[in-house]
């Protein structure tokens, strides 16, 4: 099946080509001018992610993020278009129990240090990722810092 | 006995006339150890001989052969001292027009800066003498003390006016461009026994920076010396004062030996062997303390070397042209010095207006410039040679 | 990916089949601008692998943000990076700006967007230093650190403080500016146009320098797209965007200004596009200070926020001198920030100094690694 690519698509166009192409997996849940909101299901986040690099030219991935929500973790994503400069925002919720999300680093190579620094800080496993390393931290670290569960001294 | 006057023991001798006088022409730093072997010698003999009158040691210190040997001693200590004093006016020349070069003043300790020199010095002489415990100890210490060693040597043979020499070669610019030459084998044993990856590469680059110059910088040599007619280097200044200066008909060559001896001295734009942006220092990196602060005093040294040549082959000499032979004969060495400076600091605004090149750049220059500028030039020279204009 | 030249030297190389060598360059070596480290496999002279290492100076920024109120990061915003402060605290006060939902006043935002860009011109000589010892001339580093200086004065006019300004706040700005300011900027961004020059002709009439940077670093558009270059190095390689153009914040849509784009994707077009910049930031400053004198003497220029921010998600993003920065805020409804994410530019743009450096000489790794703009504060946080 092959798509159409839209160099320049606008707002409108993505939620609607993202609700088509994907219906249940995506749920755009706002818009803005030039921004898209969408929630994305962690299962298949890695052909949304190539459909909306290679058809909607989302060249450039802004940066990749983790979020501890305590009762479950999300891994956000910032995808922006080089051509008309609309960002969509993509957030893919993952349970506190099974930390695994399919990495989209061969998609674009800039989101490989990104995910490298989710996993170090938030423990959340990527899959397919080239080098899943520590980045910031000391290798002999065992512990993943940034999670709530981690407290600062003198925090409580 | 009696009382004998301290007049009595030093007898100004004509130096000519001392029987062991080691040249055939007058040389004004021996005259002066001599001289002042003889006022120290005198005072010693002096002293002795009140206190033990009529002792053998008094008279065979001021005899002629011992005279003529303690003032060699001297004559040595002349000769570097002179050599370090210039070579630290260049490195105190070289902060201060470079510091007005890129806007600030330069050093300011002491009389307008000098003595950072100084203070420098001393600062390196008293660091704790470290080795690294895994470079190759022997070629360590060995390699360093042989490019410090044979830097000073050229610096020291370097003859400042007909009258001020060490020796006085038929070949003397050749046997000064053997000696330059040397350092960079040196340069590259030292890279290796360090032991370290930095001056490895700093090593090796040297080697290739040599390669790239020296064949070019020869020729440009052996060019001189056709217009001359000699390899000595007093021939060659006369030449020039009964002609012209050589750098006007071989302006080509003076350029170019200008580029060729910034990269003999190892200065900006030709400093790849210690580039520091890349390789720390090079093949320094290991070298500390006073170490390091002595290989600096070479490689000022052999700036000072670079630039004589300079002047030895393209601006004159000692001579200043169409002066009678009186103004010549007061003060060639600080006609001398004062052409060595003027080129020095055509070297300092090159180090302030120019980047480092690369080394893949550096032969190409040397080989695809350099190489056909020197031959362009040679051809001139032979054309003019054979014209009958020179 | 790799479509350039990298194949053609590792043929020649590999034919006198020496030993490779892997160097590390760094933390302490002089041209890693701050505390990172490149590991190169070195092919006799030729850089056949490479490695960046970062976490030097990581700090968790972001989990301290998590510990404080929202008026007491500003500072720390501050320190992300050392070279550009002022962006970073508007990225911050934008992005909390936003899950309030409020709009700041015009003066405010001219005014923030005027030291964006004094900033932006500090950070683009810090730069230019840095290029001059890179390649081997101190004599650059000192004219740009001069040039510099000036513009250093005009921060402590405006905000007191040289480096680290601590200067927009949420809701506005700190300060008012008086007409004094004014003249004085006017006059220091006439000048620089000018004595810029000194140093641009010392570079660009030098072969040498010319090049050192030709050629070297080359990256072709989809390589470097893909890899997340963003900023000026993005430009220099063909890529037309620019955030203050085509995504506006502030009032940056009604500035004129335009976005030098160059299509050779080398390390000198990367240069050329920086110093290009330079000049539509003095633009861009002196029509903001018109419009900030347009305004009047008396408008507003600082709002009052409530101290609690309402539950919610928020971002902002911003063209930081190197690049595309982005702050993401999720707020709980407390007084202090549930996660505050910082995008920084170099982080992403140093990961791709493999590709960048693959292939080209060691000597060229420090110029090619000068054209990102190396600052660590932000990369590491």
């Amino acid at each position: 099946m092959t798509d159409e690519v839209y160099q320049q698509p606008s707002v409108q166009e993505i939620s609607g080509l993202l609700r088509n192409r994907f219906p249940g997996k995506v749920e755009v849940t706002g818009t803005e001018e030039r921004r898209v909101y969408a929630k994305a299901d962690r299962e298949c986040i890695h052909e949304i992610c190539a459909y909306i690099h290679d058809c909607l030219t989302f060249e450039h991935v802004t940066s990749i993020m983790g979020n501890d929500m305590i009762d479950r973790m999300e891994v956000i994503y910032h995808l922006s278009n080089y051509f008309n400069g609309v960002m969509i925002e993509l957030t893919a919720e993952i349970p506190a129990d099974d930390l695994h999300i399919r990495s989209v680093a061969d998609i674009w190579a800039g989101g490989n240090w990104h995910e490298r620094e989710t996993y170090e800080l938030f423990g959340i496993i990527f899959d397919g990722h080239p080098k899943l390393q520590r980045l910031l931290t000391p290798d002999t670290y065992e512990f993943y810092p940034f999670r709530k569960s981690y407290k600062l001294r003198g925090q409580e | 006995m009696a009382y004998s006057s301290i007049l009595d023991w030093i007898q100004f001798n004509d130096v000519m006339s001392n029987p062991f006088y080691p040249y055939q022409t007058y040389n004004l730093p021996f005259d002066i150890g001599y001289k002042l072997w003889e006022i120290i010698g005198g005072l010693i003999a002096w002293i002795i001989n009140l206190i033990f009158p009529d002792n053998g040691v008094s008279t065979w210190l001021i005899s002629p052969e011992v005279s003529n040997m303690f003032a060699l001693v001297l004559f040595m200590v002349i000769i570097f001292a002179v050599a370090f004093i210039v070579t630290l006016i260049s490195l105190w020349m070289e902060r201060k027009v470079l510091g007005r070069i890129m806007d600030r003043r330069g050093t300011m300790v002491g009389m307008k800066g000098f003595m950072q020199c100084i203070a420098d010095g001393l600062k390196t002489f008293m660091k704790e003498n470290v080795i690294p415990r895994k470079v190759d100890k022997m070629t360590y210490m060995w390699t360093v003390s042989l490019i410090i060693g044979t830097s000073v040597l050229i610096a020291c043979m370097i003859p400042l006016s007909p009258r001020w020499f060490v020796v006085d070669y038929g070949t003397g610019l050749l046997i000064i461009m053997a000696l330059f030459a040397l350092a960079p084998f040196f340069i590259l044993v030292s890279g290796w026994a360090q032991n370290n990856k930095y001056s490895l590469i700093g090593g090796m680059r040297a080697a290739e920076l040599m390669i790239s110059y020296e064949v070019p910088m020869l020729i440009m040599i052996a060019t001189t010396c056709l217009l001359a007619g000699s390899f000595n280097i007093n021939d060659i200044v006369n030449a020039q004062f009964d002609t012209v200066w050589f750098f006007i008909p071989q302006i080509l060559g003076f350029i170019t030996f200008i580029f060729c001896a910034t990269a003999e001295a190892e200065r900006v734009p030709f400093d790849i062997a210690e580039a520091e942006a890349e390789l720390v220092e090079g093949w320094q990196t290991e070298y500390a303390g006073m170490k390091w602060g002595l290989i600096m005093l070479a490689d000022y040294m052999r700036g000072y070397v670079s630039c004589a040549m300079v002047v030895i082959m393209y601006l004159g000499g000692w001579l200043i042209p169409f002066a009678s032979a009186e103004i010549n004969g007061w003060v060639p060495e600080i006609v001398f010095l004062l052409k060595v400076w003027f080129v020095f600091f055509i070297m300092i605004v090159l180090r302030g207006a120019l980047a480092r090149v690369r080394t893949d750049q550096i032969v190409n220059i040397g080989w695809k410039i350099f190489m056909p500028l020197s031959i362009v030039n040679l051809a001139v020279v032979l054309l003019l040679k054979m014209g009958g204009i020179f | 990916m790799m479509s350039r030249d990298v194949i053609d030297i590792k043929a020649e190389a590999s034919a006198i089949n020496t030993d490779k060598m892997w160097v590390i360059m760094g933390p302490q070596h002089p041209f890693s601008h701050g505390l990172w480290t490149l590991k190169a496999q070195l092919d006799g002279e030729i850089v056949t692998d490479a490695e960046p290492i970062i976490g030097y100076l990581h700090r968790g920024w972001e989990k301290e943000c998590e510990n404080r109120t929202y008026p007491k990061i500003i500072p720390m915003a501050d320190r992300l990076c050392y070279a550009a402060s002022m962006t970073y605290t508007h990225l911050y006060c934008m992005t909390v700006e936003k899950a309030l939902g409020i709009d700041i006043p015009d003066k405010a935002k001219y005014m923030r967007i005027m030291a964006d860009e004094i900033c932006r011109i500090q950070s683009h000589l810090m730069w230019l230093a840095a290029v001059g010892t890179d390649l081997g001339n101190l004599t650059v580093f000192l004219w740009a650190m001069r040039e510099r200086e000036f513009f250093m004065d005009i921060n402590v006019r405006l905000c007191g403080a040289r480096m680290t300004t601590n200067f927009p706040r949420i809701g506005g700005v700190r300060n008012d500016i008086d007409e004094e300011f004014m003249m004085y900027t006017s006059r220091c961004v006439e000048r620089f146009e000018k004595a810029v020059w000194d140093i641009i002709s010392l570079i660009d009439d030098s072969s040498i320098f010319v090049s050192r940077m030709k050629g070297t670093g080359y990256l072709t558009r989809e390589t470097c797209v893909n890899l997340g270059i963003t900023g000026p190095a993005m430009r220099g390689n063909g890529v037309d965007f620019d955030i203050r153009r085509d995504d506006p914040y502030d009032n940056y849509d009604k500035v004129d200004f335009e976005v030098p784009v160059l299509n050779d994707g080398d390390s000198y077009s990367r240069y050329m596009v920086r110093i290009e910049e330079l000049f539509q930031s003095c633009k861009i400053i002196k029509q903001t200070l018109q419009k900030i004198k347009a305004i009047g003497k008396n408008a507003p220029y600082r709002l009052k926020v409530p101290s609690k921010v309402p539950a919610g998600r928020a971002f902002a993003r911003l063209e930081d001198p190197r690049g595309e920065s982005m702050m993401y805020l999720v707020s709980d409804g407390t007084d202090k920030p549930y996660r505050l994410k910082v995008r920084s530019p170099i982080f992403v743009n140093v990961s791709a100094s493999k590709p960048l450096v693959q292939g080209s000489r060691i000597a060229d790794v420090p110029a090619i690694m000068a054209m990102i703009d190396m600052c660590l504060g932000e990369t590491d946080r």
